[in-house]
């Protein structure tokens, strides 16, 4: 089984991965819970839930979230993939499942995840990571904790600098 | 000056810490070059063609007197006694030792200056107009707004891998002195006829291989929504902007090819969503932030002068030199009694927008004393006091005469614009300094290059057109013929309120006939010139055609 870092309680930890990662070229096997492309999401979703299976969907970077929105309360897992490290497309999408969609479930980034690009995911959205650095947690806890303020609102919503000065000047 | 606050500057020492440890792993091998790349570039840190070169940003160009120290200390020790000035707001230092840069961003930080998103595919420095603060014609200061922006985009998680570099540049008056039409984003501040404080709102411009000048999508946006349309714009350029090719990756390229009205309807149907979604407001900097950044800048205590200085007057009538300097690099104030001084870093013979670590400290001195601790980086690579009493114009002057600064040519034939070239830059196909030297000698004598008039001559060492060679009033370009550098012309261009995209002249000439062709495109324009025509005025009464006929009927 694969691992991967989550997030839990905003401090990363390995989990084993429950989702079988199931390419288009293959078969979907029989049982347990997997993880498809939106294609096959389309085609098969609905009798995969109807088998009481939880069922995760991979989106490419170039796979809109909007087709996904309306299947989203079926869903218990959005891969968003990164086909290179550099490409932020993804960053977009997550913000948009988590804030335009109200998606709750598990944000996973796959792909080209390096740990440098981890902080600006976990202020986007994402709670899952499959690193491609062979990066661990220990590396994570270090690595989002670096920066102790933000300037912007974003999906994590952490407290900008111009919220903590507000309410500095009006404590004061 | 806006004054970093405790939280401004815990977030420069938290990445110059991070830098640290990223630099410290690179020098004990524990990255290689290829993994190590992505981090010092997202710091301003470039390996050149003979050693690293450090971008420092120079936010929307304003700079006090302790700044500038800093700047010439760090060039004096870490560099070769030198820094360079580009047409962005950045001051680029070459022949940096990899070691010594956690040691220089500390340096920087201590002073409230950094190189954060100096480079990489993020939002950058923003530009401003450099005179802010100081002209008449501006309906607020833009480095309020410049300084709202840059703290929202600074390690903005969602638009930090766009498919290319995004550019913006604040200008507030209706002379823009920031070339806003060639910027990924330009914003004008101007008022509507409620009289509300709002932005002109230009999108899609950007030289390189595949010019455009950027078209307006909204005519005015409140300052109040700044922030939440910018979002919108950047949502729609980071999912929809081509990343197929670096060539077409700029936002101008998505705007071009969906069209203006297109791309604006997107934008506003984002913007639209963000806003009934509440997503707006939680981007959008409250007023109360905005007045604080505002109060952060401080004001300047300017003193009661008459408007006419008897000294400056006497002193302009015993002294043409320095009256010549008055007609060409001293601008009227908004305050009666002071007046705006453009320091020209273009000295013939002089690489364009180099300035030495002793020259820095000089123009510290200057500001300190006669500009209120103020100066300021002027996009075309030149720098600027910009709160100079008239009494003490005299003084100013006879000092940068001292250090060699006192060249009286802003805006004429040898204020020219040149990027780096092959003599520094990996990408050049040519050399564009020593063009520069060439056409600079040819108008060397003050008295030729006043009787030219204004004349905008820009120049790029490549297609990337670091020297804007396409909206110079003579723009040149250099290319590579089969190993030999060759340099193309093109007339017309401007990039200020006036913008256009400039004209090829014809084949392009080999380097020692750039300087003699300049020459006779000169003679042409004064044949032909009418009264109070500019260069760039008579060709686009008369055309390409006499230009032309003048540098070909030469060559045979």
């Amino acid at each position: 089984m694969q691992k991967l870092i989550k997030l839990d309680q905003g401090r990363p930890a390995w989990v084993e991965d429950s989702f079988l990662d199931v390419p288009d070229e293959e078969p979907t096997p029989g049982q347990g819970d997997v993880l498809v492309s939106f294609a096959r999401f389309q085609e098969e979703g609905e009798a995969l839930a109807a088998a009481g299976r939880k069922v995760g969907v991979r989106l490419k970077a170039d796979e809109p979230v909007e087709a996904l929105a309306p299947f989203l309360d079926r869903v218990a897992v959005v891969a968003l993939a990164f086909p290179k490290f550099r490409d932020g497309r993804q960053y977009s999408q997550a913000v948009l499942l988590r804030d335009r969609y109200g998606y709750t479930g598990e944000l996973r980034a796959v792909g080209d995840v390096l740990l440098e690009q981890g902080r600006f995911m976990v202020r986007c959205g994402f709670d899952a990571f499959v690193p491609a650095d062979g990066t661990a947690p220990d590396d994570w806890v270090g690595a989002l904790a670096r920066y102790r303020y933000v300037y912007q609102t974003a999906v994590d919503r952490r407290e900008p600098n111009f919220a903590l000065r507000l309410r500095a000047a009006e404590g004061a | 000056m806006y004054r970093y606050d405790a939280l401004d500057a815990e977030m420069l020492a938290d990445r110059t810490a991070e830098f640290r440890t990223q630099v410290g792993r690179r020098v004990a091998g524990e990255l290689t070059e290829e993994q190590f790349k992505p981090l010092r570039l997202m710091n301003g840190l470039y390996l050149q063609l003979h050693a690293y070169m450090l971008r420092i940003a120079i936010p929307y160009g304003t700079l006090t007197s302790r700044k500038l120290h800093r700047l010439a200390h760090i060039s004096r020790v870490y560099s070769r006694g030198y820094g360079h000035f580009t047409t962005r707001c950045n001051l680029q230092l070459h022949w940096i030792k990899l070691k010594d840069t956690p040691d220089i961003l500390d340096l920087l930080a201590e002073v409230g200056l950094h190189s954060i998103q100096t480079s990489g595919n993020c939002i950058r420095n923003i530009t401003a107009d450099p005179y802010a603060g100081a002209n008449a014609e501006e309906v607020d200061d833009p480095r309020v707004w410049s300084e709202t922006i840059r703290q929202w985009s600074t390690f903005h998680p969602e638009f930090s891998f766009l498919p290319r570099k995004f550019k913006i540049a604040v200008g507030a008056a209706p002379d823009d002195r920031t070339a806003a039409r060639i910027y990924d984003i330009g914003l004008k501040l101007r008022r509507n006829r409620e009289g509300q404080l709002g932005f002109e709102v230009m999108v899609g411009g950007g030289l390189g291989r595949t010019p455009y000048l950027a078209p307006t999508i909204r005519e005015f946006l409140p300052t109040k929504d700044l922030l939440s349309y910018l979002a919108a714009i950047l949502r729609v350029y980071n999912r929809y902007g081509r990343r197929d090719n670096i060539w077409k990756a700029r936002i101008k390229i998505l705007v071009a090819s969906l069209g203006a009205e297109q791309f604006a309807r997107q934008v506003e149907a984002e913007w639209k969503t963000m806003t009934q979604s509440g997503e707006a407001a939680r981007i959008d900097a409250p007023e109360a932030e905005v007045a604080r950044i505002r109060r952060a800048f401080g004001t300047t205590p300017f003193k009661d002068l008459p408007a006419v200085s008897e000294a400056f007057e006497a002193a302009k009538a015993a002294d043409p030199a320095f009256a010549r300097f008055v007609r060409h690099n001293v601008l009227p104030h908004k305050v009666p009694g002071y007046a705006i001084v453009t320091i020209s870093l273009k000295a013939p013979g002089e690489v364009p927008g180099d300035c030495s670590s002793d020259q820095m400290d000089a123009i510290a001195d200057l500001a300190e004393r006669y500009s209120f601790d103020e100066a300021r980086n002027h996009f075309e690579q030149n720098l600027v006091l910009p709160h100079v009493a008239l009494d003490d114009l005299p003084a100013v002057y006879a000092e940068l005469e001292r250090i060699g600064l006192a060249t009286p040519n802003i805006g004429l034939a040898t204020d020219i614009i040149a990027c780096p070239g092959l003599d520094y830059c990996t990408l050049a196909n040519a050399r564009a300094i020593p063009i520069a030297q060439d056409i600079a000698r040819r108008f060397a004598d003050p008295a030729v290059a006043e009787e030219v008039g204004e004349l905008r001559i820009k120049i790029s060492g490549c297609i990337n057109a670091c020297g804007q060679h396409h909206v110079g009033h003579i723009g040149i370009l250099g290319v590579d013929k089969k190993g030999e550098e060759f340099y193309q012309l093109t007339l017309g261009g401007s990039g200020l309120e006036d913008a256009r995209l400039g004209e090829i002249l014809g084949p392009a000439l080999p380097g020692p006939r750039v300087a003699e062709a300049v020459d006779v495109l000169v003679d042409t324009y004064m044949k032909e010139r009418a009264e109070g025509e500019r260069f760039v005025d008579t060709f686009r009464r008369i055309g390409l055609a006499p230009f032309k006929a003048a540098v070909y009927a030469e060559a045979h």
